[in-house]
């Protein structure tokens, strides 16, 4: 097949996947919080927590019916647009497709319009019930999909035929598969990082201005000390476990991550410097001596393989990318932790409500666990090139053979189209609830409704 | 096992149709029924939250589609390219309708996504039309079991055949008015006063051209595909979905006329499900039918996946489909009765 529709094919899927998952990062975080935040007004009966559950509801409800839409293309993508793939991976993979959409997307979807509307229809624990069933919902959701992607990038439980095609032979080591579930545990450590940094930004927002005060202290507190908990988390030890899991099981990935084309022992770990494939080096790179060898294997004289040990076929097709979207992960985790680590000791200090350069910083740096999230899941999805089932497929052999390259472009340009007015649309709604804050507690919005005129 | 499967795909689907079907219907019907905001709040709040969970019943069955014949929904979804992307936007745009009209009490804003509402409705609609008619006439495999099928051709169902033809849009044309009954006939149990009658009043009409149609499309089906009846004598499923149906008309003409919205409801459900199960019926073995080679057909004895995986599936999926009927149960008492506004759709 033409090149060409290859690269069409992989530019929707990983733009179409790219946005969707916007939203579902925060609104898989944000779920935990909705579910502390009515955990504790059961407790305290104190009204204010219900108001900081409330607003962040109405937040939730609008990311959420935007991941549902932008989700929607997801599932059909795989027949679409990568049916050789479907074809060939579809006796494995649709197992977990189909387990998401029988056990996550019914109860969420049964749960969300009783959550986001339903509070005065039902009793406060019935309701804490709704967003505990949210909460569930969307973790297994994600398990299931992250499982699906962990197939793809360490193939297990699987034996080959009948025809072209796997077949299942052991649900249990597909179902968990040690990458699924490391890959899951920092992906929803990710999400939490992800609501705590927007859940920061909003009340830290508040605070700056003065308005909202009583309730913006409340969610910005536990936003801080659980953003520091969770971007912890994403470095170790997920990220760190991940990362050795990659060194064991896709070398070439490693090495193009850190932009190592020689091999040896002592391997450094590079803190920045350009990858130059055509000279086949590092250019101008600063590294800590023995700590890729350390971080992969445990010690500093570990032998680290470089490009230069696999054959260029099996090389990640865009190693620059790959290194800079790895390297990028990395620096925004490491600020994150540090921002909420200051943050974290200003708020025990009882300083943090009153530090307004803090709280400048917490108010603007809501971007980066979006940015290294994506950075992070182009790291993973790079990484496995040029395979789309790793040692098994190789992404050329997996598209839609019969779909031109021209129709897949007409088909992106038309999802950019859609999600440029439904990017709009969401920051306008969602900038409307956040200018109107957590409101009366009245409840419903017919009061607010009222008030607004 | 693969023709168990089958059977679970098709159910699934035919859920999907009559969950999702009152609420498309109710969609179509929304503009023309709910003349005043209180009204149009009355109709979003009778499907507001039932609308995503009866979605899901698509990408359930299109799940259980992967799972159990993989082939199928490769060769489909990429054979059917543009026409799924069609799907897919609408979907989208009809989601946000929903979704994003009640959040700003602006009346032109709440004016523009009344008006997407009923467009992508009536549109998704047509398609899922057009797509059983497609699946039923059958679509041009080649023997290692693809096919890329154009928008259309000279639109006479003959090979070579594009997805839209007289006959697929006569069936897409005749899913519109099935899921107006349908929706009139939800929107009259669900609904009181003005609204009702509106509401009973194009269901009646709509269903009276149904009844006039049903033998026309029918004879149209053996037109294009004389052997898709053949099988029928010995297939007594058919027989019985077919006499579904058949009750559901008249049903539905007794509900509509003497008041029963209850009964008519029941009535347009019977006659939907009546009809698509007696087209699996019919069309089994084959999930798609190959035209001109009907030896390429994808059917469940060559395109499942192996019988073990598929026994060992079986074990969570009955469990997991009982727990999905559990929500739809729970939901539809939660919301039972008729509604009067200001509970789901009408917030700002």
């Amino acid at each position: 097949m033409p090149t060409e529709a290859l690269f069409w094919h992989r530019l929707q899927f990983a733009f179409t996947i790219t946005f969707h998952y916007l939203f579902p990062v925060l609104t898989m975080g944000l779920a935990l919080f909705i579910v502390i935040l009515k955990a504790v007004a059961l407790r305290t009966k104190d009204t204010r927590w219900d108001d900081a559950a409330r607003f962040w509801i109405r937040i939730f409800g609008i990311n959420f019916a935007v991941g549902v839409v932008t989700g929607i293309p997801m599932e059909f993508q795989f027949g679409t647009n990568w049916a050789r793939l479907s074809r060939f991976a579809g006796p494995v993979i649709g197992q977990t497709l189909a387990l998401e959409g029988l056990f996550a997307f019914f109860l969420e979807s049964s749960f969300l319009a009783l959550l986001v509307w339903g509070e005065r229809r039902m009793s406060r624990l019935a309701h804490f019930g709704c967003s505990l069933a949210l909460f569930v919902g969307s973790w297994l959701s994600a398990y299931f999909i992250v499982c699906t992607n962990a197939f793809l990038q360490h193939p297990v439980g699987w034996a080959m035929g009948p025809g072209e095609a796997l077949r299942l032979v052991d649900p249990a080591a597909f179902l968990l598969n040690p990458w699924a579930v490391l890959q899951f545990l920092h992906n929803q450590a990710a999400s939490v990082a992800t609501a705590s940094f927007v859940v920061a930004a909003v009340g830290a927002w508040y605070l700056l201005r003065r308005e909202h005060e009583e309730v913006a202290r409340r969610f910005t507190g536990l936003a801080v000390v659980l953003g520091l908990v969770s971007s912890l988390a994403i470095a170790f030890p997920t990220g760190d476990q991940q990362a050795k899991a990659v060194a064991k099981h896709q070398p070439a990935a490693l090495a193009a991550m850190e932009g190592r084309f020689e091999s040896g022992p002592q391997a450094g770990i590079t803190l920045i410097g350009q990858p130059n494939v055509a000279e086949r080096r590092l250019d101008n790179p600063i590294t800590v001596p023995g700590m890729l060898s350390f971080l992969a294997f445990g010690t500093f004289h570990s032998d680290v393989a470089g490009l230069g040990a696999f054959p260029e076929e099996d090389w990640p097709d865009n190693i620059e990318l790959l290194y800079y979207s790895f390297h990028v992960m990395a620096g925004l985790g490491t600020l994150m932790i540090a921002l909420m680590g200051l943050a974290t000791l200003a708020l025990f200090a009882r300083r943090l409500f009153r530090t307004r350069w803090l709280l400048w910083a917490l108010a603007l740096a809501f971007p980066f666990p979006y940015i290294a999230v994506t950075a992070g899941w182009m790291t993973a999805e790079l990484g496995r090139q040029p395979w789309v089932v790793y040692g098994l497929m190789r992404t050329a052999d997996g598209s839609s053979h019969l779909v031109h390259g021209g129709t897949a472009l007409f088909t992106l340009l038309g999802f950019m189209g859609i999600d440029f007015v439904v990017g709009l649309a969401f920051l306008w709604l969602v900038g409307r609830e956040v200018a109107a804050g957590p409101g009366p507690p009245a409840h419903g919005t017919h009061a607010r409704e009222a008030a607004r005129g | 096992m693969a023709d168990l499967w089958y059977a679970i795909v098709a159910g699934m689907l035919t859920v999907f149709v009559l969950l999702d079907g009152y609420d498309f219907g109710a969609g179509i019907l929304h503009r023309w029924v709910a003349r005043t905001e209180p009204e149009r709040r009355r109709v979003l709040d009778a499907i507001g939250p039932f609308w995503d969970g009866n979605e899901v019943w698509l990408l359930a069955a299109g799940g259980a589609l992967f799972l159990a014949f993989p082939r199928v929904l490769a060769a489909g979804l990429s054979g059917f390219y543009f026409a799924i992307f069609l799907v897919i936007w609408c979907l989208i745009g009809r989601g946000l309708a929903i979704e994003f009209r009640s959040h700003v009490a602006d009346p032109l804003w709440r004016s523009f996504w009344d008006t997407v509402l009923v467009a992508t409705s009536l549109l998704l609609a047509l398609f899922f039309g057009v797509a059983i008619a497609n699946v039923v006439r059958g679509v041009p495999l080649s023997a290692d079991g693809w096919f890329s099928l154009v928008l259309f051709t000279d639109f006479s169902a003959r090979p070579p055949v594009g997805i839209l033809d007289w006959y697929t849009v006569l069936v897409g044309v005749f899913a519109v008015a099935a899921l107006m009954v349908h929706g009139g006939t939800f929107l009259a149990m669900r609904t009181d006063g003005d609204l009702r009658d509106r509401a009973r009043w194009i269901a009646r009409w709509k269903l009276v051209a149904l009844t006039i149609a049903w033998p026309f499309v029918t004879w149209a089906t053996a037109a294009v595909r004389p052997e898709f009846f053949a099988a029928f004598g010995s297939r007594p499923l058919a027989g019985v979905f077919v006499a579904l149906a058949a009750a559901g008309v008249a049903l539905g003409y007794f509900g509509l006329w003497k008041g029963r919205d209850g009964v008519a409801f029941a009535g347009s459900t019977g006659f939907i499900a009546g009809l698509l199960g007696a087209t699996a019926a019919c069309a089994w073995p084959a999930l798609l039918h190959g035209v001109p080679h009907e030896a390429a057909s994808l059917t469940t004895a060559n395109a499942a996946v192996p019988d073990a995986t598929l026994r060992g599936a079986l074990a969570w999926y009955v469990p997991g489909l009982l727990l999905a009927i559990g929500y739809v149960v729970l939901l539809a008492r939660l919301h039972r009765g008729r509604v009067r506004g200001g509970d789901y759709g009408g917030h700002a």
